[in-house]
């Protein structure tokens, strides 16, 4: 009798759970209400957090910048192309903004190669690019917690003859809001007209 | 780094580490209370003890450092956790312990579970089990799905434990030692067909990654890599572990069906028949 009463309702269980499926893909492909470049990360990550040391030594955490929009980048300043480009293109962005806005938003390079990069080496190599960046470094246990908090990582290879070595590091940017959430991540072949554009909006949405 | 760090979890969670225990301890214990005639052999207790174990290596060790930044150690996550691990566990046949502890259960209580049996039975109709089964990997390896969730530490849980849940309840299903003639488990011409079909399923979706050219997973890329490996060889190696150790352990499944169904042919009807004549 029950395997009987099990077959005849196998066909309606199973169309109502391949409805609720759909509907729930359809709710996860659904588009964003806003019309982001980046890819929205709203909820998917915790807010912005750390514990590490400025260009002038001193230790800072994730309040000392806040009330602004931040983009946190991770990097090292031996970095052949991927850092400079990126960088570059970061402070390209934000000199292009209304003059207004540019002291709301601002970028943090944080270096995971802490052996060479001295917080004096820091701060010569991110005021290169422009003023509203921060560099931060930190020792090895911290920045491992910050990369594992933003679900990335990093890896140094051997180094050569001359001492040099490349590190892997991500490649993203994480845009947090002025409240310190976690907004967009934005892949490094985004253009600059893109990335402007998003931060435009986020600057705007707060103020 | 030291011998330790390679054994500790990498993303400590203490859920996890906390349900393998108890799972553990109950089987331990239940083996050393339960009457001789009823405990399983040694070899069994070995399955179980492996499946278990490799679940949780690939959970709560270095290994899961790698498998958050490399694909392919991905796959080989998914491939132990949906597939190896509760194959073990399934084949090692762990129903007795059950038995044994569903029988200390009191009765008031054993009302109060019934909803969940409810619940096991629908999930355990063998096109929902499929659906399930396939739906699961077709829906973490969705691009934009898979890219959140690697993304997300709680989407990231989620994920591994479905795939550990599902794989359970799949090859509980499929390998279920009790014999379809004389029990409500599922009839071997079914599991075969439910295995045949899964294994179909799952290697058109591998061989879609094998030989896409684009990157479908570019989370790995913009994210960082466990070290600098080629993103392409990354992504086939990937789509491989999906295409054929999955393909291959359907039609493992079937053959060890099929040898069931062999050694069993006759032997129900045989005796159903010698009931009825001596009932004459």
């Amino acid at each position: 009798m029950r395997t009987r009463f099990w077959r005849q309702r196998t066909n309606i269980i199973s169309a109502t759970l391949t409805l609720i499926a759909s509907l729930l893909l359809t709710g996860c492909f659904g588009n964003d209400e806003e019309d982001w470049n980046g890819k929205n990360i709203s909820g998917l990550m915790p807010e912005l957090e750390f514990d590490l040391i400025n260009s002038q030594g001193k230790s800072v955490s994730g309040d000392d910048y806040s009330g602004r929009v931040r983009m946190l980048f991770f990097g090292f300043t031996s970095c052949p192309d991927v850092c400079p480009t990126a960088l570059q293109k970061l402070n390209q962005v934000t000199s292009g903004l209304d003059p207004e806005l540019q002291d709301e938003v601002l970028t943090l390079f944080v270096s995971v190669d802490p052996k060479r990069d001295t917080p004096e080496r820091l701060a010569k190599y991110v005021d290169f690019f422009g003023d509203n960046i921060v560099g931060l470094t930190g020792k090895e246990p911290q920045l491992r917690e910050l990369a594992k908090r933003y679900r990335t990582t990093f890896g140094y290879d051997e180094p050569d003859a001359d001492g040099n070595y490349a590190v892997s590091h991500s490649s993203a940017i994480y845009v947090f809001d002025r409240e310190g959430n976690p907004r967009l991540l934005m892949r490094p072949d985004l253009s600059g007209e893109e990335i402007r554009h998003d931060l435009a909006a986020l600057i705007q949405e707060g103020s | 780094m030291s011998l330790l760090d390679y054994l500790l979890p990498y993303d400590f969670s203490p859920l996890t580490v906390l349900s393998y225990m108890l799972v553990m301890g109950f089987y331990g214990v239940g083996l050393i209370r339960m009457p001789d005639q009823d405990r399983p052999g040694s070899l069994r207790i070995f399955a179980f003890t492996l499946g278990v174990l490799i679940c949780y290596a690939v959970m709560q060790t270095r290994f899961d450092y790698y498998a958050q930044y490399m694909f392919f150690v991905h796959r080989g996550q998914h491939l132990i956790l949906h597939h190896i691990g509760p194959i073990l566990i399934a084949l090692s046949n762990p129903l007795p312990v059950l038995r044994f502890w569903f029988e200390k259960i009191r009765p008031g209580w054993r009302r109060a579970l019934r909803p969940l049996g409810w619940v096991y039975q629908v999930l355990q109709q063998p096109f929902i089990a499929l659906f399930l089964f396939v739906g699961l990997i077709y829906f973490w390896l969705w691009p934009s799905i898979h890219f959140d969730a690697m993304l997300s530490r709680e989407l990231y849980w989620v994920m591994n434990w479905s795939m550990l849940l599902d794989g359970l309840l799949f090859w509980w299903l499929i390998f279920d030692p009790r014999p379809p003639a004389i029990t409500s488990s599922l009839g071997y011409g079914r599991r075969m067909l439910v295995l045949a079909a899964a294994g179909v399923l799952q290697m058109f979706l591998g061989a879609w990654i094998v030989f896409s050219r684009d990157m479908v997973y570019d989370v790995y890329e913009v994210c960082g890599r466990a070290w600098p490996l080629d993103p392409e060889v990354d992504q086939l190696l990937g789509g491989m572990l999906t295409y054929i150790p999955p393909a291959m352990m359907s039609i493992l499944g079937i053959l060890l069906m099929l040898r069931r169904a062999m050694h069993q042919d006759g032997k129900y009807t045989n005796q159903s028949k010698q009931l009825e004549e001596t009932a004459s």
